[in-house]
């Protein structure tokens, strides 16, 4: 009898462990404070960064498209990379641990740094910081109380990309895509426009009305009290009636482009660039109301075993052809502005403008709704999914 | 004390080990069955077992961080219209996929069992099996270029002046939509497609075993043709067509692929779960939600056995 009970108890606590450890990837830990690095050691000889796919390139894919290859030769640095989908992946993967850098987007990067998961970067150690576009330096979504958390990697617009057929001269309004009207060939708008199938969305929503009802107050689109979000909630049910497919692979929003005749919608450039490249008429703006973005930034994990490889990659992201050729690559905006014109890389003025490089300002970068904001009482990121699901069944 | 074996005990541990395992039979089964046992319950049911326990547990309002608390508040978030409305969605479109898997699955089947002879019969399984062997992903892409607005079928019904028909059957509410590769009835066709392989192999094993003297033996006592049919060749074909539905049913009740390429954007149970446990970190509503096509399998399995289609498989 004996062996069959403490078999159950052992069997318990085991899934005690899998369900607590299932729900720490969800919860925030316990924030605990890391130390800076002081001083730069010895290279440890090996580096490890959670990416999104396409960051870290080799060569591997495309030869011309190459920034690790000169960074493991004069650091003896061997890159390894582990490639995540999705915010909540990178968030996961370094919760568990065992990886020095990542390049975490600005709906992960605070829940990283509330985490405890990263540690503060010492700008000391890193020369050419003095490079990052000022606007970036002290960006909310990596320094908090004036600790910086990591070092400003990639950013990008989500931009409106428009069929040129359709629309001869570019659209200068989100309008299109949210409220039904006949297009400039005669046309109605209705099962023609497209919306992005994330939660995040409601924030382009809220954008628009920031500017269209400024009764409503909105101060900024990822804080929302209860009257603002059911505004947004109301124009996106209204926007359900005109949107035959909501995108969410990028892949498949450009075969809508070709295919399924539709002519206005969010998107990333990097879609905008693989149509142009195919002979697609397609434009993309950034209409007056602005554009929702994302800006990644490099953060280093609190218990990162390589810590100085760690540093020279991040000198190294700002001061040689990355910043440059993964801005081609990626279709998104280098963090450095010398990288568009200096030729470090294959990066022209021409290209970092159809990027966004001029948008900045009228770019609301991605962040995690959350219920403690500056006016208070905001709805927290959980109800915007409920919500949205809400809508996209309308 | 001692054993008053034949042979006296063997020097060496590993020998002693060896000869009391088979001393003792039972000792042998459990040890050869162990394995199995520690694979099915920890890697299988554990895993199961640690999701379920979460969707007990609810999400906090206010901060979004999980409560270790037993509750069947998320249970009751799975009411709400938003997300009851999914659950029927999916139910409803798995219903219906069976139905139509099976009434072109039958004739197919009986083709294939009854009048196919060697090499048509080889040809036979080649068609049915040669969808299996190339991408699930590969097929659905290449049924969203078909059914495109600008696709092949559009273009087929244009050359055909039929276009006025596939107009009207996409202006039908519900079903309908801009196009068909937006609309449910485009979602309907894929997800017939891509599983109607796992209903005909099923029907044609359990037709392939009806005895042909019956049916002769029917129609010399008189049956016409749909007598027999529904009296003798159904009921004895039955057993194949519930096994194949539990394929068709399942595999479209947790499917989250097609209706997210092929499709209006609504969503399915396994989509409605990727995004509560992906993006929203809502892990108890994600593993609600999931207990929902646990709970219809078993009902559907429970009734599966009693109309003997475990038999045909």
């Amino acid at each position: 009898m004996c062996p069959k009970t403490t078999g159950n108890m052992r069997m318990k606590k085991l899934l005690n462990l899998c369900a607590s450890g299932i729900a720490l990837g969800a919860a925030l830990a316990v924030p605990a404070q890391a130390e800076m690095l002081k001083e730069l050691g010895k290279p440890e000889g090996a580096l490890s960064i959670v990416a999104w796919p396409g960051y870290i390139e080799r060569g591997e894919t495309d030869p011309a498209y190459d920034w690790v290859t000169k960074f493991e030769e004069k650091t003896g640095c061997k890159v390894e990379v582990k490639t995540a989908g999705t915010s909540d992946e990178m968030v996961s993967l370094m919760n568990q641990g065992g990886f020095d850098l990542v390049t975490a987007s600005g709906d992960a990067s605070l829940r990283l740094i509330a985490g405890g998961k990263v540690q503060p970067v010492n700008i000391d150690l890193i020369p050419d910081w003095k490079r990052v576009d000022d606007r970036l330096k002290d960006a909310p979504w990596h320094t908090v109380d004036g600790t910086h958390y990591g070092v400003p990697f990639m950013w990008g617009p989500n931009v409106l990309m428009y069929n040129t057929e359709v629309f001869k001269t570019a659209p200068d309004s989100w309008d299109v895509v949210f409220n039904e009207q006949t297009l400039p060939d005669g046309k109605s708008n209705r099962g023609r426009v497209q919306a992005y199938d994330g939660p995040i969305y409601i924030a382009d929503a809220a954008m628009y009305l920031k500017a269209h009802k400024p009764e409503l107050g909105i101060e900024n689109p990822y804080e929302l009290n209860e009257d603002q979000y059911a505004a947004a909630l109301e124009l996106l049910k209204g926007q359900r009636q005109l949107v035959s497919r909501y995108w969410h692979d990028a892949m498949v929003q450009i075969d809508d482009f070709k295919n399924e005749g539709v002519v206005a919608s969010s998107a990333w450039p990097f879609q905008v660039n693989l149509l142009k490249a195919d002979g697609a008429p397609v434009a993309s703006v950034v209409p007056k109301e602005g554009a929702s973005g994302w800006a990644d930034t490099l953060m280093l994990h609190s218990d990162a075993k390589h810590p100085t490889c760690a540093y020279l990659w991040m000198e190294h992201s700002l001061n040689s052809n990355l910043q440059s050729d993964l801005s081609v690559w990626f279709g998104a905006v280098p963090s450095v502005p010398e990288a568009c014109t200096d030729k470090s890389g294959m990066q022209t003025a021409e290209g970092c403008d159809a990027n966004g490089l001029k948008d900045f300002d009228k770019i609301w970068f991605w962040r995690t709704p959350t219920s403690k904001c500056e006016a208070g009482g905001c709805v927290p990121y959980h109800r915007w999914v409920s919500d949205y699901i809400a809508v996209m069944g309308g | 004390m001692t054993d008053h074996a034949i042979f006296a005990p063997r020097a060496g541990l590993v020998a002693r080990g060896v000869d009391w395992v088979i001393r003792h039979p039972r000792m042998f089964t459990f040890l050869m069955i162990l394995p199995i046992v520690l694979w099915l319950g920890i890697v299988y049911i554990g895993a199961l077992i640690a999701l379920l326990m979460q969707s007990f547990f609810s999400i906090d309002e206010f901060s979004g961080v999980v409560q270790h608390e037993f509750t069947l508040k998320t249970y009751a978030e799975l009411l709400r219209p938003s997300n009851f409305d999914i659950i029927v969605r999916t139910v409803v479109m798995a219903g219906s996929v069976t139905l139509a898997s099976a009434v072109l699955a039958f004739p197919i089947a009986y083709f294939a069992a009854r009048y196919a002879k060697g090499k048509w019969k080889a040809l036979f399984y080649i068609g049915v099996m040669l969808p299996l062997w190339s991408s699930y992903l590969v097929k659905v892409y290449a049924w969203k270029l078909v059914l495109a607005k600008e696709g092949i079928l559009n273009w087929v019904f244009a050359k055909l002046h039929l276009t006025w028909a596939l107009d009207g059957i996409l202006s039908l509410p519900v079903i309908g939509g801009n196009s068909l590769s937006v609309s449910y009835l485009g979602t309907f066709i894929v997800f017939v497609y891509i599983w109607l392989p796992y209903m005909i192999i099923p029907v044609q094993a359990s037709l392939e075993r009806v005895p042909g003297p019956l049916l002769e033996a029917a129609s010399d006592l008189g049956a016409t043709p749909r007598q027999s049919f529904r009296m003798v060749l159904f009921p004895l074909a039955l057993p194949g067509i519930v096994a194949g539905s539990i394929f068709t049913f399942s595999l479209t009740l947790g499917d989250y692929i097609i209706p997210q390429i092929i499709g209006s954007g609504r969503l399915f149970i396994g989509q409605a779960v990727y995004t509560q446990q992906g993006t929203a970190g809502n892990i108890p509503l994600a593993a609600a939600f999931t207990v929902v096509p646990i709970v219809l399998m078993g009902f559907y399995l429970w009734g599966a056995r009693k109309m003997g289609a475990f038999d045909a498989l």
